[in-house]
């Protein structure tokens, strides 16, 4: 033998061994015929591999590093009797399952998948449906949730659980999940270095994307639409919003983005589009709005106060009801060369930047903010003329609030 | 009557004014269309003029045809035709003539401009109708003022007042009385204060179109039924429809009792 032949030989070995050993066949008429059986009678690093069948088990808990593989999509049926799969190990993979039927519970959070503390987990091609949670990752870190579907029934919020969530987890990708009707599509809660990237997120109840005291976390490429309240993110840091959609987000509390406490962020390429409040900021600093399309909402930015040190740059406001409001005369935001679409100024040096600066926050809106019953008066003429009056001389509106550099032609 | 809707149609269409109304619409057609580049964006400003315009236009022109046809009317009556059917051919001619020109000359420059692939259409073609139904509405006022005073200064004098309460005045003292009363609950009142005012309406059906989003902010629960379903849409039109029936009965009531 030469040393070729030899090396090649070792890393055969070398890979047998790592490589999960053996397969176990799971079948109604197969010598193993549950997945409980499955993961007792499984060593390490083995595979169990379901074949087509309906399954009634709930409390599986896969406590050793396995491959749960699907054939064509075997049904996992827990009864509505409590939690279907735990793991509790690290290097688990779950790939290509059905699971219905998740238990419902006051008192506990019943999850079809549930990974605690461990690292190295896979779930993918899993579809889920009558769920209570769907996919629930505590403690765990280095995992990956990938190409799911979750389609809930919820109606309720009180009875109802969450998609995807994420508790206490790091450096975990979710990607290219599908969630519907479930309470809130995505949550986050103490979870950091996350990527959430192209999801797509609808009808759920209440927000489509929810995180809290969630830091570093990148979000890319999102369609969050029809949600009950849209998309709520409190109290983080460094966060990064790339080129999602927010879409359709009707209804007095509802809004496209809720920012509320979220600093030195970025918000970069994202379209808003047909929501009641495109973004509603409360109390969030430093963040760099750049590139992002605002379409036809009702209030394109809602501005609450506390909000110092935001830039707005290079947006375009397209046919809003409103641009901008704000509840204050106080104003540190920057706004500087975005498109708005009602802007009327003129451009006699053809730099393509208009001459004549423009003001977002309109006084009607103003009034609005005070009584809301006005909003029946919105493009009215008596309106337009007392909002070309404050717009001659603002007395009601931030002086400084204004655009210095709007744009005369769309962005691309 | 219809030989008398007729006679009023052509008899303005041989003044030019009709040609005047449907230049004037055709080039601020073209004009929004090649100054903005965009169906979508076009169709609000065109809202603006039509709710303000539409009922200025309307309200002048039917004074000004009822005096100046004055005699002619006289004339009228002494043959042996209905007095209903002479007052209704009148008002249907200027009316229809209008709002011809209205539909048309909007309609040319939009058609032209794709509107037909753009998905601005329904938002288009409503804003149409309601100026059509703005026409029908303060023409018929108009034809109530003119018939209530023989003093035409008078007469138009009160047309423009007409005018300048319902797209102005009125709009201002809503604001003021909404504002008075915060306190209160105001879904009720400020929906009925809409129905109360034809320019008002008309907007409220755009808005519906338009700004679905930002009206669906407001808390209320009447509100969100009102706009959140077709109701809003169903109620607003029929009204709509009361408030153009509702001025021509008064014609009707009142041709039939006038000495001339």
């Amino acid at each position: 033998m030469d040393s070729r032949s030899k090396l090649i030989l070792l890393l055969f070995f070398a890979w047998s061994y790592i490589s999960y050993g053996s397969t176990l066949e799971i079948c109604s008429s197969c010598a193993i015929s549950s997945l409980k059986q499955g993961v007792a009678l499984a060593k390490d690093y083995d595979t169990l591999l379901i074949r087509k069948g309906t399954y009634r088990e709930f409390d599986i808990v896969v406590d050793k590093p396995l491959s749960l593989l699907g054939d064509d999509y075997p049904i996992i049926d827990g009864e509505d009797q409590g939690e279907i799969i735990t793991i509790t190990s690290d290097n688990v993979t779950v790939d290509g399952l059905f699971i219905i039927n998740v238990g419902t519970s006051y008192t506990e959070d019943f999850a079809a998948i549930r990974v605690v503390k461990s690292k190295n987990f896979l779930i993918q091609n899993v579809v889920l449906e009558k769920l209570f949670f769907g996919i629930y990752l505590e403690k765990s870190t280095y995992g990956k949730v990938y190409h799911n579907k979750i389609i809930g029934d919820a109606v309720e919020e009180f009875n109802s659980g969450n998609g995807i969530q994420l508790w206490y987890c790091n450096n975990i990708e979710v990607e290219q999940n599908i969630v519907q009707h479930v309470r809130d599509g995505i949550y986050l809660e103490f979870s950091d270095e996350i990527t959430i990237k192209n999801n797509i997120s609808t009808n759920n109840i209440r927000y489509g994307l929810h995180f809290m005291f969630s830091n570093d976390d990148l979000y890319e490429g999102n369609t969050f639409e029809n949600n009950g309240a849209g998309v709520a993110v409190m109290f983080s840091k460094k966060i990064r919003m790339y080129k999602n959609t927010f879409k359709k987000n009707w209804g007095s509390a509802s809004f496209g983005m809720l920012l509320k406490e979220i600093n030195d962020s970025e918000i970069i390429g994202n379209i808003f589009e047909e929501n009641t409040v495109g973004i509603s900021i409360e109390g969030s600093n430093r963040i760099k709005y750049m590139e992002n399309d605002f379409v036809n909402n009702g209030w394109a930015l809602k501005v609450r106060g506390a909000c110092y040190g935001n830039v707005f740059s290079a947006n375009n406001f397209l046919y809003n009801s409103f641009d901008v409001s704000y509840n204050s005369k106080l104003n540190d935001n920057q706004f500087n060369g975005n498109f708005w679409s009602n802007y009327t100024g003129y451009d006699l040096d053809k730099n393509g930047v208009g001459d004549v600066p423009y003001r977002p926050v309109k006084l009607f809106s103003y009034i609005v903010n005070r009584t809301p019953e006005t909003i029946i008066l919105l493009r009215s003429l008596f309106m337009d003329i007392i909002d070309f009056s404050e717009k001659v001389s603002p007395v009601f509106t931030p002086d400084n609030l204004r655009d210095n550099s709007p744009l005369m032609k769309k962005l691309p | 009557m219809l030989k008398i809707l007729k006679y009023s149609f052509y008899d303005l269409m041989r003044s030019r004014w009709s040609y005047v109304y449907f230049i004037f619409y055709l080039l601020l057609g073209f004009v929004l269309l090649f100054l903005n580049n965009d169906v979508s964006k076009a169709v609000i400003t065109l809202m603006n003029i039509i709710i303000v315009l539409v009922p200025l236009i309307a309200t002048i022109f039917g004074v000004m045809y009822y005096y100046n046809s004055k005699e002619f009317t006289e004339l009228l009556l002494a043959q042996p035709v209905k007095r209903t059917s002479i007052f209704l051919g009148q008002y249907l001619g200027v009316s229809g003539s209008l709002a011809m020109s209205l539909v048309l000359g909007l309609g040319i420059p939009f058609m032209l401009y794709g509107l037909l692939r753009s998905n601005a259409i329904w938002d288009f073609s409503l804003l149409l109708v309601t100026g059509a139904f703005l026409t029908f509405i303060f023409t018929a006022l108009a034809f109530n003022i003119a018939l209530s005073n023989e003093n035409k200064i008078k007469g138009f004098g009160y047309a423009v007042l007409l005018w300048l309460f319902l797209a102005v005045v009125y709009d201002g003292l809503f604001l003021i009385s909404l504002i008075v009363f915060e306190e209160y609950p105001l879904d009720n009142f400020s929906l009925i204060a809409t129905m109360l005012n034809p320019i008002d309406l008309s907007r409220t059906l755009i808005l519906l179109k338009l700004d679905i989003s930002a009206l669906l902010g407001y808390t209320g629960a009447i509100f969100k039924k009102f706009f959140g379903t077709q109701m809003g849409f169903l109620v607003s039109m029929a009204i709509l429809v009361v408030w153009t029936l509702l001025p021509i009965f008064r014609i009707v009531h009142k041709a039939k009792r006038k000495d001339f």
